[in-house]
């Protein structure tokens, strides 16, 4: 899914242009002095000896759909694309926007244009010049119908000029509002102001995509030999299901400021395996197994990162007719709530970096202050107390039990947490709790056709704001799976878009959710990873964990 | 028998048929589809998406396309969800892998299924046989998915001494525990069916004539009880090799061979149409195929058979 940091504070927003302009004479400065440190013994910057073997290899889950970055659409593929490609901006280690190809850009007064300057010096990896033709090209064919790209939506989130015609086939791809007005100028005219669209410009869906090549390869142009990007890395191996290779493209414009040569990712479905490998040494980079964090963090200090992770994981209780009648009461669904106790959730189911949820909105979202929900002051025995008032309150108690059913798709790690949730229900409130797992397509179904009770759900960020989030709730969301309808919350969730500062309206949201509880927020994620000691550079205050091999570097061990 | 063989062939057509037809027909009832995800795609997308891959189309026009796309072109059409490559990409990449290890899995377990098997029936109820009977029961509980776990501790992350996974085009070293983890259990079924049948054999008037004969017990055992002895043993070796060289999902997931096994398994569960139906079709065939292989390599072995 594509993230992008949303929250722009405004001062940020005006000044940003000089800040580029500062870290692209810092950027010429540096790669005018590498030169001389081309033996890689010493960082530029740090100081650190580096290791002689500059190759860093991590784990996949599973292989990418697709790696042209007008159809990607998954995380890994973005991890890879970042690499082989590079967009108008790009990130830091900290998630703040950079120069990537473009230098800078400057805003009209009513918000809707932007214009993209872009560097002399880019070029591709057959040796010709980055124009903004690439962009434009690229992002008309993103948007358009005959690549019928499962990401065209991007380019309509983006709020560019005529995207939606476009994408439904009503306007030619060539009327998409970008355009390049020289080999070094885009412009983009937008259909409203977003604060954060420089931010979106990170994304891989906006990319630049060699149109010779495509025009020559046709689907094959992304296959090793064909491709052709202009990012740190070219792409000189790839064997689906197994590894994919990306090496150093000597014609990257920083190419002397990037240290990693090599950069391999392999495809291990199963994360004991994975782990199992890492501690052969094969792999710098895995996933820690659910539940196995204290045990490896005690033995692999060093080895070992949890940062906020942007997604929650909560239960939605569906609140229609096709439901539980008895979920239609507020109180039991908030008892339900109350009866859950998160912190066993989070210390003994999950024992890693999660944090447990009283709010929808992660705790970590950017700009985002997590509010006072009564629930979340209470020790779990006041909760408990309360939650079997409540369903007092409803006419149930543990001589008259309620009965649900509680679905989950299928995995180990989710099967852990419905057990649990169960027990605590029985206990506190005698609720008898029907466990059942359904396959994940069947599922979606199952939840997004109200055909639940109550069922397990996730939801990460898109981009970095609370909205993010919280625009689920709105009455008429396609992702409103409890059907929860609150026309107070629809006209909060409607003003946060224009207010300057939309918290209160995310507080008063998130206490509607509280005292509706259309959903029961559980935890929020974190990435718990394996991460070689001796590797440097990693992209930890990036809440969305976007990282780039060329910032990456591996020093000397011990 | 040109004759048989050329039957079997025409009725191979009409089964082929009907197995399409029917996994067509399974696949569609199969609730959700490969662009159903956790957030749904707006239907302008959705749209666009459903008709480059055909799915406006009325079912019949689907299915009647695709066979002709099949029987004409050779075209098993584009992956669902691998937006890159088509299902022939696909199958060339990913078969060849698990033909590799798959006929290199079947060999060794021949070869030390027959020979432990062997072993135990001539010296029957001696120790050579317990050993033999041993390893084999060993063999069969233990199967590819626990095998497979134990190889990567022992040889990756205790002794070093191979590779975790990959293929790197076929290195020895990457073949080792696949081969190994994928032979063990045919090996024992192989084991036990060679045992019982060569006793079988061994009891036989014929045999007794020959060591009556005087001849000894290596000839007797090579030129007159092993062939008939393989009779049953060839009817599990051609099902057994169809399914070594295409459905080890275990060992391609686990050991990120990137073979057809995890691409055949996956495609179920993401719901690509084209890929299942090209894997099933493969697979179809050369069940039918080695089937086919087995009943005259029968006729050929046993001259009582006829067709």
């Amino acid at each position: 899914m594509g993230r992008f940091n949303g929250a722009f504070e405004r001062e940020k927003f005006m000044t940003l242009k000089t800040t580029l302009k500062a870290t692209t004479a810092a950027v010429l400065f540096l790669s005018g002095t590498a030169a001389f440190a081309d033996s890689h013994a010493t960082h530029p910057v740090t100081g650190e000896t580096l290791a002689t073997d500059q190759t860093f290899t991590y784990r996949d889950l599973d292989e990418s759909p697709s790696i042209d970055p007008g159809k990607a659409e998954d995380a890994a593929g973005g991890d890879i694309l970042r690499d082989l490609f590079e967009g108008l901006m790009a990130q830091d280690g900290d998630g703040n926007i950079v120069p990537g190809v473009a230098t800078g850009y400057e805003v009209s007064d009513d918000k809707l244009t932007y214009t993209f300057t872009l560097r002399d010096n880019a070029k591709w990896s057959n040796g010709e010049p980055v124009v903004a033709g690439d962009f434009e090209y690229a992002w008309k064919r993103a948007a358009s119908p005959e690549l019928a790209s499962p990401y065209s939506w991007y380019i309509e989130l983006m709020s560019i000029e005529n995207a939606s015609a476009v994408i439904a086939g009503e306007m030619e791809p060539s009327e998409l509002g970008v355009t390049a007005t020289d080999d070094k100028t885009l412009v983009v005219k937008l259909t409203q102001p977003l604060p954060y669209f420089p931010q979106m410009v990170v994304h891989y869906t906006t990319f630049p995509v060699p149109r010779a090549t495509i025009e020559e390869f046709g689907d094959d142009w992304t296959k090793p030999g064909n491709m052709v990007s202009n990012g740190a890395y070219i792409l000189t191996e790839h064997v689906p299901q197994e590894k994919l290779v990306r090496e150093r493209n000597v014609n990257y414009w920083d190419n002397e400021n990037t240290i990693i040569e090599k950069t391999t990712s392999l495809v291990i479905n199963d994360e004991n395996v994975a782990l199992t490998r890492f501690l052969a040494g094969e792999l710098d980079r895995t996933e820690v197994p659910s539940g196995q964090f204290p045990a490896l963090a005690a033995e692999y200090p060093d080895d070992i990162m949890s940062v906020p992770n942007a997604c929650s994981y909560y239960y939605t209780v569906n609140m229609t007719d096709t439901g539980n009648p008895a979920l239609q009461d507020a109180n039991v669904r908030q008892a339900l709530s109350m009866a859950v106790d998160r912190d066993v959730i989070v210390e003994n189911v999950l024992a890693g970096g999660q944090k447990p949820a009283y709010t929808f909105t992660h705790w970590a979202t950017a700009g985002f202050e997590t509010p006072d929900i009564p629930m979340a002051s209470m020790t779990q025995a006041e909760r408990n107390a309360k939650a079997v008032e409540m369903m007092e309150a409803a006419g149930y108690n543990k001589d008259n039990p309620l009965s649900v059913d509680l679905i989950y798709n299928t995995s180990d790690a989710h099967k852990g947490i419905a057990i649990a949730i169960s027990q605590m229900w029985k206990q506190t409130l005698g609720v008898e709790t029907q466990l059942s797992n359904e396959e994940w397509q069947v599922f979606l179904e199952t939840r997004g056709n109200q055909d639940y009770q109550v069922a397990r759900a996730g939801w990460c960020a898109d981009y970095n704001e609370a909205s993010t989030f919280l625009d689920l709730m709105q009455s008429e969301s396609g992702y409103n799976d409890a059907k929860y309808n609150n026309p107070e919350v629809d006209a909060l969730l409607a003003h946060a878009k224009t207010a300057d500062n939309p918290q209160a309206d995310y507080t008063a949201v998130e206490q509607f959710i509280a005292q509706d509880t259309p959903i029961i927020p559980i935890y929020h994620y974190s990435a718990d990873k394996m991460l070689r000691g001796t590797v440097k550079g990693w992209a930890y205050d990036n809440f969305q964990q976007n990282w780039y091999s060329k910032d990456l570097y591996r020093v000397v061990g011990e | 028998m040109f004759s048989f063989v050329a039957r079997r062939l025409a009725v191979a057509i009409p089964t082929l048929l009907i197995l399409v037809v029917l996994s067509f027909i399974l696949m569609y009832a199969a609730p959700g589809g490969p662009f159903n995800s956790e957030r749904p795609l707006p239907p302008e997308v959705l749209a666009n998406i459903e008709a480059k891959y055909g799915l406006d189309q009325p079912f019949w026009k689907r299915i009647y396309d695709y066979i002709v796309g099949v029987v004409l072109h050779f075209d098993f059409g584009p992956s669902f969800k691998f937006k890159d490559r088509s299902v022939n990409d696909i199958i060339a990449q990913g078969f060849p892998v698990t033909l590799t290890y798959g006929s290199i899995a079947f060999l060794v377990a021949i070869v030390v299924g027959v020979s432990l098997g062997v072993a135990a029936a001539v010296k029957q109820n001696s120790w050579l046989d317990y050993l033999a009977v041993g390893i084999s029961i060993g063999a069969q509980v233990l199967p590819n998915f626990v095998m497979a776990p134990i190889l990567l501790l022992t040889f990756t992350l205790w002794l070093g001494w191979l590779p975790g996974g990959g293929w790197n085009g076929g290195q020895w070293e990457h073949l080792v525990m696949p081969v190994i983890a994928l032979s063990t259990s045919y090996m024992a079924s192989i084991a036990r069916i060679t045992r019982s049948s060569m006793l079988e054999v061994l009891n036989t008037n014929f045999i007794r004539t020959a060591q009556a004969k005087g001849l000894s017990m290596r000839r007797v055992i090579w030129k007159h009880a092993m062939k008939p002895a393989m009779l049953p043993v060839l009817s599990y070796l051609g099902p057994a090799f169809v399914g070594m060289i295409t459905g080890s999902v275990v060992i391609d997931s686990f050991f990120s061979t990137g073979g057809i096994g995890t691409f055949f398994v996956n495609s179920a569960f993401t719901r690509d149409y084209s890929v299942m139906m090209g894997i099933t079709i493969l697979v179809g065939s050369l069940t039918i195929l080695f089937n086919l292989l087995v009943d005259v390599l029968y006729a050929w072995i046993d001259p009582k058979i006829r067709y």
